[in-house]
């Protein structure tokens, strides 16, 4: 008998239990769906971080108050944070080489009148436009003196601008940032992007960072960003950055460049959808279980099919690949399906907003293979019990 | 016939060859009237059934199946019909002995060997059907041909072919609930006939039929077996036995009785239904279902 013949009783099996089938697929449609869902939204939320970094430019060093060890195991809450006098002895090592500024952030709440929203604050010195190439939509940069004053000024991010001041010309309003009155000097350049990262900018406040520390009420600085002027002097400023570190911070601190946080990111995201998609993985193991249930199920209710089928010529292969064919039938239904509803499920995801979600081909190829294998590994043990029954046992059961 | 047996355990393939060339000869009937068919010989079967309990269900039986003859093989409940009838369709290899198809010994051939010999050479009737649910009757006769290989148009052919042998030919895409229980026995035998086996087997076949259908499908018995059909018949029912040419009668696992039955004692299964239709007061019909047959 061929493959055809096997398939075509096989499909005219479960056509006519048509309920049984589908509830048998649901695992498989859940694991499958699961899959493909958890790993869109990994590989979307990955994507986006490496955009959004990409964006902020190559030759850029940041600076944190953490050893590498720290760093490496997930530590976010240094022992000792950066001073400006720390900045100071940066930026006169570096001479002439790099443009250096103090990174002050927070998250706090932001409010117009009785618009309210939470976002960040991130607080720099004038030099911050050169570093991270700032474009501004309308207004202007803050200058050093307001810098050097701590001046109540912001530079709000456009989706800021439009959910404070729903698109009336926000320049020379106030803002209240965490009870503190600013007033609006700048607009910066939608730059997109998901939710995850808030399109960097857009969703935050930009200040002098002696502002932003009267915000957070500590003279503490988070992060030193570098950015060389030459992409060729990155490794010598590293150095440089450590000779001048070394004396003051001990090994507290590193540096990384743009690649190594992109990577880093990546590396994260990376683990974060494994983990979930192998979480999904289990409900799909739970899928091919169901199946082999009723596939046994089903062996045993039609004994009596199998022993005439058997009496008038059956080989073991011929009832073997029927009932393998059956169960491979129902889990790729089923994953097809899943694939069906966790793209359509993802692509809702993005659409709304929600959270930035993409389907990779691979996610989908990798589902559809699970699907199969389930559907033959839990497939093969029923159909084997079938293809050994006796002939002669088998037309008695009754 | 020892030549033979000795280089015959080749292939399957080789065997199968072997089996159905001697059956069917060249012209493609089976070899010559009264050559012997199938043959067991000395066989024994016991069943283990625990540790110290053995059932010895064939305790030596040695058999001819004739080619052109209907037999009837006769036994009380018990007596190991069944087994014989077992160890002669190929569903069951014997503890000792030996069984032949033509010259061929496939006393120690495997499962799957057996399952190809009894698709081509071994028709099943079986007392209640076996026909597959949800099925219809067309799908139902082809299944031997699906698992002979035959390609689907053929198969369709044949199978319509063998139906319209048996008076079903109008009912062709009828699964088994909406056929009566005389219906789907003669599907059965439609079945049975389609891969023109050397052997037509028939477990108790009219044992859940009603009178007239049990007596219908005699008259097919016997229609077959006029056309040169070899037919096997296993019953406790003397009655349906005396329908055959030969009554083999088991006791105890083994042959008691081994005899041809006078033809003043058989019974005419055609002549049988006149009667019973005349007594209750249908017409006979039973032209129409030879003109069916002839179709």
């Amino acid at each position: 008998m061929n493959f055809a013949e096997s398939f075509r009783i096989a499909l005219k099996a479960l056509s006519a239990n048509r309920a049984r089938a589908l509830l048998t697929m649901l695992g498989v449609i859940i694991g499958v769906m699961s899959v493909i869902l958890l790993v869109s939204i990994g590989t979307g939320v990955s994507d986006d971080i490496t955009g959004q970094l990409e964006g902020l430019g190559t030759n850029v060093i940041y600076v944190m108050p953490m050893s590498e060890d720290d760093l490496g195991m997930g530590m976010m809450m240094p022992s000792r944070q950066f001073t400006i006098d720390d900045v100071n002895a940066v930026e006169t090592r570096l001479g002439g080489i790099a443009t250096v500024t103090p990174m002050v952030e927070t998250m706090t709440r932001f409010s117009v009148g009785n618009n309210e929203m939470m976002g960040g604050v991130t607080g720099m010195s004038a030099a911050a436009i050169d570093v991270f190439d700032v474009s501004l939509d309308r207004g202007r940069m803050y200058s050093s003196s307001e810098v050097l004053s701590g001046a109540r000024v912001a530079i709000i991010g456009a989706e800021v601008d439009r959910l404070m001041f729903a698109n009336h010309d926000s320049i020379g309003q106030e803002i209240v940032v965490d009870d503190q009155r600013f007033t609006v000097i700048g607009v910066t350049e939608l730059q997109g992007g998901g939710a995850i990262t808030g399109g960097g900018l857009d969703n935050a406040v930009m200040m002098p960072f002696t502002s932003a520390q009267r915000v957070t009420g500590s003279q503490d600085v988070n992060m030193i960003a570098v950015k060389t002027y030459d992409v060729e002097d990155m490794d010598h400023a590293q150095s440089l950055i450590r000779q001048a570190l070394l004396p003051r911070m001990g090994t507290d601190f590193s540096s990384m460049t743009q690649d190594e946080v992109t990577d880093m990111m990546g590396a994260m995201v990376a683990v974060l959808t494994f983990m979930l998609g192998g979480i999904a993985s289990i409900s799909l193991l739970v899928g091919g279980i169901g199946i082999m249930n009723i596939m046994l199920v089903s062996v045993s209710e039609r004994t009596r099919e199998i022993g005439i089928r058997k009496a008038i010529g059956a080989k073991t292969y011929d009832i073997m690949s029927q009932f393998v064919i059956e169960s491979v039938l129902l889990s790729v239904l089923g994953g097809l399906i899943g694939i069906a509803l966790g793209a359509l499920g993802s692509w809702g995801i993005a659409a709304s907003g929600a959270l930035p979600s993409v389907v990779s081909i691979w996610s989908v190829a990798l589902a559809f293979f699970f699907s199969i294998s389930v559907g033959v590994f839990f497939g093969v043990y029923p159909a084997w019990r079938a293809s050994k029954l006796d002939p002669i046992d088998a037309l008695r059961f009754e | 016939m020892e030549l033979l047996h000795n280089h015959n355990h080749a292939t399957s393939d080789d065997n199968f060859q072997q089996v159905d060339e001697h059956l069917r000869g060249s012209d493609g009937h089976f070899g010559s009237e009264g050559e012997v068919v199938l043959e067991v010989r000395d066989v024994e079967k016991v069943y283990q059934i625990s540790d110290d309990v053995e059932v010895h269900a064939l305790r030596g039986v040695s058999l001819q199946i004739r080619r052109g003859e209907m037999m009837a093989i006769i036994g009380q409940s018990g007596s190991g019909k069944s087994t014989l009838m077992h160890t002669i369709g190929l569903l069951d290899n014997p503890t000792s002995g030996e069984v032949f198809v033509g010259d061929v010994d496939v006393t120690d051939m495997t499962q799957n060997e057996l399952a190809r010999i009894r698709n081509k050479e071994i028709g099943f009737v079986f007392q209640s059907f076996n026909l597959l649910a949800r099925t219809t009757a067309l799908d139902n006769v082809a299944l031997p041909l699906v698992y002979a290989g035959v390609g689907a148009g053929e198969r369709a052919e044949r199978s319509q072919i063998a139906l319209e042998r048996v008076g079903l030919g109008e009912r062709l895409d009828h699964a088994p609930n909406q056929l009566s229980g005389g219906q789907q026995q003669r599907v059965a035998i439609a079945r049975a006939l389609v891969t023109e086996p050397a052997i037509v087997l028939g477990d108790e076949p009219t044992g859940n039929l009603d009178k007239r259908s049990g007596y219908e499908i005699m008259t097919f018995f016997q229609e077959l077996n006029e056309q040169g059909i070899t037919v096997v018949l296993v019953t406790h029912d003397l009655r349906v036995a005396q329908h055959a040419q030969r009554i083999v009668e088991i006791s105890d696992g083994l042959i008691v009785d081994d005899r041809y039955v006078p033809e003043d004692e058989r019974i005419d299964a055609h002549a049988e239904l006149d009667a019973y239709l005349e007594s209750i007061g249908e017409l006979p019909d039973h032209d129409d279902y030879e003109e069916e047959a002839q179709a």
